[in-house]
Formats: structure tokens, C-alpha cells, sequence
């Protein structure tokens, strides 16, 4: 192996030697050795005798010099025609798109996030119309409607989350049992943490907890199966095949997003209660039985009807946005990638907003 | 002019059970240009990456200058993979690098070279691959199958190496950028003294490069030589592959 690398060293060796305003190679001439030689624009007359080696590198080097008017002396044939193709391949510059100031830059990349911001929410309203006339279809001619790909999506996306929900709400629970208990505690209302704990997880936090995760599991699912789908063309081919991708794909499993995850809503309540029950019996001595009148009593049932009425909406646009980025994907895995997670993204924001929402409406109402 | 740059002999490769070569032997000489055919599944392309050392071959011994590529230290390896060039079927770009960046990297193991003159390089390797000037800019997902496999080759080039492996470089191309590429293929070889292998199934590219030709079949090279001569060999796949229809039409085409 010492041989090689002696190899290796005599092939990167070369040997200049300025001899008044020749510049006198020998040796090997090649994009190792390029670093070695001085601008080519200063060399007025270069001497290439003895070269072991004469490649690309250095035909490009002497084509640049002999655009500042360089002479050569000493190369070879085969050298002179390496030469030679390098100076007819030299690329020529075009004049590349006047990208003008840093404020006009700035404006230009503003107005294209703002456009397709637009471009974005007006391509969502359509998967949205797409969703609701694949809907009347499957009303009109229930046969159009694929009845197995919907039972399999629901257990997909509903039967399949239950697990990680319940957990979730649970613990959710027992964290504001515990937290509420020791904050109440200090005015002596340790028997309001029923209320504190059913209003804030019958109201709000049971359904965006769970459409926060619904939307984290199942709009990347989504992305992930459609966008693939879309890569190989295979949604191409089911319109070649008269298959409407609208009511074969988007239809079942965005209705068994919005079936389920009421459902889902409902069990992450009781989970919730639950917890909180559980925690508060421990911290608080509050019994069970004690636990269940209040709530029975105090809670009125419209903070039930509140929580769990968001949860189709959010369902919808988990489902939209989850569908949307599928078929955005492009012809490369990268995009596939870049969708999905831009599709989560997009959908716990969107659920967030739509819940800042409702509560603004809710309040205004009255309820 | 005969002296052999890659000289397998008795390459055996096996992914399990399954044996893909059974006692191959094979040579690539000085400046010319081997077209390795062959059915689909014979080991075409398991064959290219046993001799870069992809793969580790179960038997045999691969030369490549002059060394045994299992039997190398890092370093030495290291130096050998710059003396020769990869092209993958579809270019195999680095998706996050524009086209020039990508012909940067190999460029980058230079020591000492300055960045002008790396990019300077880097834009005449992918304008002699034949990409127009406004490529260089772009990121691989925005080329066309044809314009990615010129910048895999020009990435290839980058350091000048002796040897180039190009994997069905004419693979999804249309009869014109086939031709074309073909034609850059023999060009560069002229031009930069290149010895190329050349894994392919493209008739046309056989007949348009191809010095000689290596025909890969039961596990081994089952013939090997110029395409006149493999007109004559009496073998019934060999017969076929080289007299079938589309065989005739391509040598009509090229006289």
C-alpha cells in the first residue's frame, strides 16, 4: 500500500519554474495541482514540457488564459485536442433575471407567500365543495358509495386511536384535578375543582386534545397514502379507468373522520371525567358518588353539546387539509415527505383557529 | 494498447441462496468502451457494484488499476474511487444541492482549490455534458430523466477519472436524447481518454459505442467481443437478442 500512495504522490507533483515571463511546467498538470499555479491572467507565456498528466482542469486553465492572450507552447496532439474541446465547451455566462434591491426582493417574496396563502385556502374551499358533492352523490346513488373503504377507514381512524386518546384524556385529567385542587385549595373551595375539571374538559380541552391528535395521526396518514397514490400515477389511472378519485378516495375517509371523531370526543370526555374523578378522590377526599352529583348538578349539559359540536367541523377540516396535501405531492419522494408533514402541521393550526373560532361564536350566542 | 484496467476473474455473488454470478470473469481495456447486455435479472448492475465495491462479492477477485478493490486500505481506497466515475441509472443527485453543487462535491476533495475556480470547473463539466448554462441553477427535481442523467455523468467527470461505469445511461430516453447521449458518450471518450463500462439494453447504444460487447447469462460472461462477432456466435439467447426484430432495425439504422 506504500506504493500506492508514493503513486499518488508523484502524480500530484509538479514542478514549476519561471524563466523570465515563460512559466515552465513539468510534471503532473491536473485539478490537483491546480490550486499550485498563479492566476491565469497574469502568465503571459506558458511552457508544457514533460506532462505526465494533462486533464480537464488543466485545459480549462490554459482556455482561460488564452482569453488574456496566453501562448502555449509544448503540448502534445492529444493535449492540443483536449485543448481544444474544453475552449469549445466553455460556458458561456447568460445573463441571468435582474433580482433587483433587497426591498424589492423583499416585497416580491412577501406578495409570493401572500398570493399563495390565497392560492392555498381557495384550493381548500374546493376539496371542500369536491367532499360535499361526492356526498350528495353517494346520497342520490347510494351504490356509488364505497361502503367497505368507509368501515375500514373508521376503524383506521376511529377504532384504532382509542387507545392513545383515552390514555391521553386520562392523564389530562389528573393533571387539572391535581393542579386545580392545589390552587382552590387556599380559599377552602376544594369541591369546585368538579366544576373546574368538567367544564374545561367537557367544553374545550377533551375535543382538541383529540382532534390535535386525530389531526397528527391521521391527516399524515392521509398525505402519506394519497401522495403515494399520486407519485405512481395511480390516480391518474383510476380517471383513465372512470373512477372518480373524488368519491373513491376523499369520500370514505373523510366521512369516517367526521363519524368518528365525535365518537372519539365522546370517549376522551368520559376519560377525562374519569382521571379528574380519580385524582380528586385522592387529593381531595371528594367520593365518586359526591363527584357525580355535582357534575350532574352543576354542569350545565350545554357545555357537553358545545364540546362535542366542533368535532365534525374539526373532523372536516383535518380530513380537507389531510386529502389536499395528498394530492399536492409531485412526481418525487421529497415532496411526499414535504407534504406530509406540511399537512400537520397545517392541520392542528387550522383545528386551533377553527376552535378560537368557535369560542367567539359560543360566546357571542350565549351558550 | 491492451493493458486491462478492470480485470475480474472468478467472481462469484450471492444474496442468500439465490446466485447471481457463478465464476465470472471479465476485462475492461485501456480506452474502450464495453457494453455489458444481458437478460433482466442476469446481475448487470450487481456486477457494476461489485467492481465499485458496493457489494462484497462471496468469491473471486476484482482488479481494478492495478488493485485488488476487497483487499484496500481506506486511504488507498479512497484513492482509487477518484480515479474512476459512477453514473446511476437515474443520475442519483443529491436532491438538496442544485446541478452545480452536485458536480462541486467530488471537486471538493481537492485540497487548496479555491472556490471560484471549483465552480468555474463544476460549470465546464456540466456544460460538456451538454447542459445549457441556466442547469447549473437547478435542483434535480426540476430536470427532465435525460438532463438528470448528464449531470449525474458530469458529477462523474468531476475529477477526471480513467474509468467511468455508467448504468443504462439511455434507459428512458427518447430515441433522440438517446442518440445524443450516445454521441456525447464517444465524444468524451475521444476527448478525455476515457475507458468506459457500460451497462445497457439499448440495441442502438451497442451499435452507435460500444467497442466491444460482454454478454452476461447463466451467471457468467457468456461472450464477449465485437458487435460483428457477436453476429456469429451460435448461443439461442445471444442469437436472439442480437438477430431479433428491433436488433435488425438498430443495425439498419447505423449501416
Amino acid at each position: 500500500m506504500a506504493d500506492a500512495m508514493k503513486d499518488l504522490d508523484r502524480e500530484h507533483h509538479l514542478t514549476l519554474a519561471l524563466d523570465g515571463e515563460t512559466l515552465r511546467l513539468s510534471g503532473a498538470f491536473s485539478v490537483w495541482t491546480l490550486p499550485l499555479l498563479p492566476d491565469p491572467s497574469t502568465v503571459r507565456t506558458i511552457r508544457c514540457d514533460h506532462l505526465t498528466r494533462f486533464d480537464t482542469a488543466a485545459a480549462w486553465y490554459l482556455a482561460q488564459g488564452m482569453t488574456h492572450g496566453m501562448s502555449i507552447e509544448g503540448l502534445t496532439a492529444m493535449q492540443q485536442g483536449l485543448l481544444d474541446t474544453v475552449t469549445a465547451s466553455l460556458p458561456k455566462p447568460e445573463a441571468g433575471a435582474d433580482v433587483g434591491t433587497i426591498w424589492r426582493r423583499l416585497a416580491l417574496t412577501t406578495g409570493q407567500h401572500v398570493l399563495r396563502a390565497g392560492i392555498f385556502l381557495r384550493e381548500i374551499a374546493e376539496y371542500l365543495g369536491r367532499f360535499l358533492v361526492a356526498l350528495l352523490r353517494a346520497i342520490r346513488h347510494p351504490s356509488d358509495f364505497r361502503l367497505t373503504s368507509f368501515v375500514h377507514h373508521c376503524q383506521e381512524t376511529g377504532l384504532r386511536a382509542v387507545p392513545i386518546v383515552t390514555l391521553m384524556s386520562f392523564l389530562i385529567g389528573i393533571v387539572l384535578a391535581f393542579q386545580g385542587a392545589v390552587q382552590l385549595r387556599q380559599f377552602g373551595a376544594e369541591v369546585f375543582v368538579v366544576d373546574l375539571i368538567a367544564i374545561s374538559i367537557l367544553r374545550e380541552l377533551g375535543i382538541l386534545l383529540t382532534a390535535i391528535i386525530v389531526a397528527g395521526r391521521t391527516a399524515s396518514a392521509l398525505t402519506a397514502a394519497i401522495g403515494s397514490m399520486k407519485m405512481r400515477e395511480e390516480i391518474d389511472a383510476m380517471r383513465t379507468l372512470g373512477m372518480d378519485p373524488d368519491m373513491v378516495l376523499i369520500l370514505p375517509r373523510v366521512l369516517a373522520l367526521v363519524v368518528t371523531l365525535p365518537i372519539l370526543g365522546l370517549i376522551a370526555n368520559v376519560a377525562g371525567l374519569a382521571g379528574g374523578a380519580l385524582m380528586t378522590w385522592f387529593e381531595l377526599g371528594v367520593s365518586p358518588s359526591m363527584f357525580r352529583y355535582r357534575l350532574v348538578t352543576e354542569t350545565d349539559v350545554s357545555n357537553v353539546i358545545v364540546g362535542l359540536a366542533k368535532a365534525p367541523v374539526f373532523a372536516l377540516v383535518i380530513g380537507i387539509i389531510g386529502c389536499h396535501a395528498g394530492m399536492k405531492v409531485g412526481k418525487d419522494a421529497e415532496s411526499l415527505g414535504a407534504q406530509t408533514s406540511t399537512a400537520v402541521v397545517n392541520a392542528i393550526f387550522a383545528v386551533i383557529v377553527m376552535d378560537a373560532l368557535f369560542s367567539i361564536f359560543f360566546a357571542e350566542v350565549g351558550l | 494498447m491492451s493493458e486491462n484496467l478492470i480485470e475480474v476473474r472468478g467472481l462469484t455473488t450471492r444474496f442468500g441462496s439465490h446466485t447471481v454470478h457463478d465464476g465470472l470473469d471479465l476485462d475492461l481495456r485501456r480506452g474502450e468502451i464495453l457494453g455489458v447486455v444481458g437478460g433482466s435479472g442476469t446481475g448487470k448492475s450487481v456486477l457494476l457494484r461489485a467492481i465499485v465495491g458496493l457489494i462484497r462479492p462471496a468469491a473471486g477477485q476484482i482488479r481494478v488499476l492495478g488493485q485488488d478493490v476487497s483487499d484496500l486500505t481506506p486511504l488507498a481506497r479512497e484513492a482509487l474511487e477518484r480515479r474512476w466515475g459512477v453514473m446511476f441509472q437515474d443520475g442519483a443527485l443529491f436532491s438538496a444541492l442544485t446541478v452545480q453543487e452536485n458536480v462541486e462535491v467530488p471537486l471538493q476533495a481537492v485540497p487548496d482549490l479555491d472556490p471560484r475556480q471549483r465552480a468555474g470547473l463544476a460549470q465546464l463539466k456540466v456544460a460538456m455534458a451538454g447542459l445549457p448554462w441556466h442547469a447549473n441553477d437547478k435542483y434535480p427535481a426540476e430536470l427532465s430523466g435525460g438532463m438528470k442523467k448528464r449531470a449525474g455523468l458530469a458529477r462523474a467527470l468531476a475529477l477526471d477519472p480513467e474509468i467511468v461505469f455508467l448504468d443504462e445511461p439511455t434507459a428512458g430516453l427518447d430515441p433522440i436524447g438517446a442518440d445524443a447521449f450516445d454521441r456525447l458518450i464517444v465524444g468524451l471518450r475521444d476527448a478525455l481518454n476515457l475507458s468506459v463500462f457500460l451497462v445497457t439494453h439499448d440495441l442502438d447504444t451497442l451499435h452507435a459505442c460500444c467497442d466491444r460487447v460482454a454478454v452476461l447469462a447463466e451467471g457468467k460472461v457468456l461472450t464477449s467481443g465485437t458487435m460483428a462477432e457477436m453476429l456469429d456466435v451460435d448461443h439461442p439467447w445471444v442469437r436472439e437478442y442480437f438477430h431479433g426484430p428491433r436488433a435488425r432495425a438498430a443495425s439498419a439504422g447505423k449501416g
